[in-house]
């Protein structure tokens, strides 16, 4: 498997490793995938007051692709309100990332990451 | 001075022996006469090399020249054992038995021999990987022709006990096939001894040239084929096509360096393997796949829990390895072999094989050890499944969104 320079870039130095205290104030986390398909991935956010995400973190057991979609998506993120993140899409970051179709799905599970990171976000602001 | 990528994968393939490629080249260019030309001398050295050659592989496995037929490789020899026995005994039955963990090669002739109307039963084994003598016997039915048994396995290096599944089928008066591909050089064989009626072998994976093989048929009691490839009567009309004498004479060498080197060469690799065995083990939640005891020396297939595979392997490009898998939706499915041993998926996803062989170094072994220490570590810190579990989580517990 040939990964493209910007996969191996997030892969070698994964951005925003981490993790926040689920409980914390803002912090929403979402965790998609099953270890029995190959790949979990946990992204968390930290949203102020204003709604403005301020951080992210991940952490995400899988492929190389898989790792490298959910670091980008950390970056992508911070500086956007919640209502911006969902605007992310699995194809900017399968285009952003050169992913060959076989990888799509690394993709797809880093924008179901920043779905489920934010639908908690909000269940917990009630 | 490491020579990167370290290549651990001697399973795979090996390189050929240098001895082996100086005694092929001669047979490319300057004696390249065919075998089967008996009207000139070009024809008769020809002939007499690939018959020094069966000669060698005969001796490597105990049995007589005449036993032994070239075919292209242990996949051809394999696909001419199980259809040409289970055609030419049809009328006898139509029940043919194998395992679960068998190499493609025979997993794949089994579902083509129940497309043309075989019954086919593929038996579990057991979690270290052996065979069940009392499931085989369990399995056994009054049309039961054929059993096909590997005698090593390739992906988890265990040995399968062949001298009691040869006694079992002798009894019962079935014809016993055995994929040998992997057991040449690393395994005693002894066709005199063991009750096994065809037997199947490959040059490349003991210092061989790709692309020749051979399969072994029992002259007494007299195991009987029907000829997979039609032509000009080669071989016995076993095996029609013009030999590759070339080929022939270098899987000759290369099973004659074996026969002579076995002994020396699996002590020291053995030792090498029980090194990166023990360097590995003290990574935490590691897991060794298929038995220890019943094993070739060069084989250690390891598990390491809560990494994923093909992330393993991209960490560790420095060592040329195999993975049991990758994620399964990338449709890389996760090691049949491995679930067959009853693995979980997790453990069946971050399995490494690594296989030694004649040009693995100490220096090599330890390089290995160090970098797979490093590269666990970091991607455990990377893995939400590795900090669940630091957390006290138990996974199987947790409910995942499946997708
Ligand atoms: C157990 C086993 N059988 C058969 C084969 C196929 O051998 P060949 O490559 O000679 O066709 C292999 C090698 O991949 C093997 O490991
Ligand atoms: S996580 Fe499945 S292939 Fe990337």
């Amino acid at each position: 498997m040939a990964y493209s320079e910007k996969v191996l870039d997030h892969y070698e130095n994964p951005r925003n490793v981490g993790a926040f205290g689920k409980e914390d104030e803002g912090v929403g986390t979402g965790m998609v995938g099953a270890p029995a398909c190959g790949d979990v991935m946990k992204l968390q956010i930290k949203v102020g007051k204003d709604g403005v995400i301020e951080d992210a973190k991940f952490k995400t057991y899988g492929c190389g692709s898989a790792i490298a979609s959910s670091s980008l998506v950390t970056e992508w993120v911070k500086g956007k309100t919640v209502e911006q993140a969902l605007e992310i899409k699995n194809t900017q970051i399968a285009e952003e990332l050169a992913l060959p179709p076989v990888k799509i799905h690394c993709s797809i599970l880093a924008e179901d990451a920043i779905k489920a990171a934010v639908a908690d976000y909000k269940k917990k602001q009630g | 001075m490491l020579k990167f990528p370290i290549y651990l994968d001697y399973s795979a393939t090996t390189p050929v022996d240098p001895r082996v490629a100086q005694a092929m080249i001669p047979w490319l260019t300057e004696h390249f006469g065919n075998p089967a030309s008996r009207s000139h001398a070009y024809g008769w050295e020809a002939e007499k090399a690939v018959e020094d050659a069966r000669e060698q592989v005969a001796r490597l496995v105990n049995a007589d020249a005449k036993e032994i037929v070239w075919t292209s490789g242990a996949t051809e020899s394999n696909n001419l054992a199980i259809k040409g026995a289970a055609q030419f005994y049809k009328g006898k039955g139509k029940h043919i038995i194998t395992l679960k963990t068998e190499h493609k090669a025979v997993l794949d002739t089994f579902r083509e021999l129940e497309r043309q109307g075989f019954e086919a039963t593929y038996l579990d084994v057991q979690e270290n990987g052996l065979v069940d003598l009392s499931a085989l016997k369990d399995a056994i039915r009054p049309d039961t022709i054929l059993v096909s048994v590997m005698f090593v396995n390739n992906e988890i290096g265990v040995v399968q006990p062949i001298a009691q599944i040869g006694e079992i089928c002798r009894e019962k008066g079935i014809v016993f096939h055995v994929d040998a591909a992997q057991a040449t050089g690393k395994v005693e064989i002894d066709l005199q001894t063991l009750k096994v009626d065809l037997m199947s072998f490959s040059a490349h994976k003991t210092y061989g040239p790709k692309g020749i093989g051979a399969l072994y048929v029992r002259r007494k009691p007299r195991a009987r084929l029907e000829a997979q490839m039609h032509g000009g009567g080669h071989e016995r009309g076993l095996r029609s096509g013009t030999l590759a004498t070339h080929q022939i004479v270098g899987m000759g060498e290369a099973f004659r360096i074996a026969r002579e080197e076995m002994k020396t060469e699996n002590e020291r690799v053995g030792a090498l393997r029980d090194r990166l065995m023990k360097g590995l083990q003290d990574i935490d939640a590691t897991y060794i796949n298929g038995d220890v005891e019943h094993r070739v020396p060069h084989n250690l297939n390891i598990s390491f829990a809560y990494v994923e595979g093909e992330s393993l392997i991209m960490a560790i490009k420095d060592v040329a390895v195999s993975s049991g898998s990758a994620c399964t939706s990338a449709s890389l499915e996760p090691s049949y072999v491995l679930r067959a041993l009853g693995r979980n998926d997790e453990l069946a996803h971050s399995s490494i094989r690594f296989t030694i062989g004649r040009f693995t170094t100490e220096e090599e072994v330890d390089y290995t050890i160090d970098l797979l220490h490093k590269k666990i570590g970091k991607l455990r810190e990377l893995s939400p499944l590795w900090e669940m579990v630091q957390d006290g989580v138990d996974l199987d517990s947790v409910q995942w969104a499946a997708h």
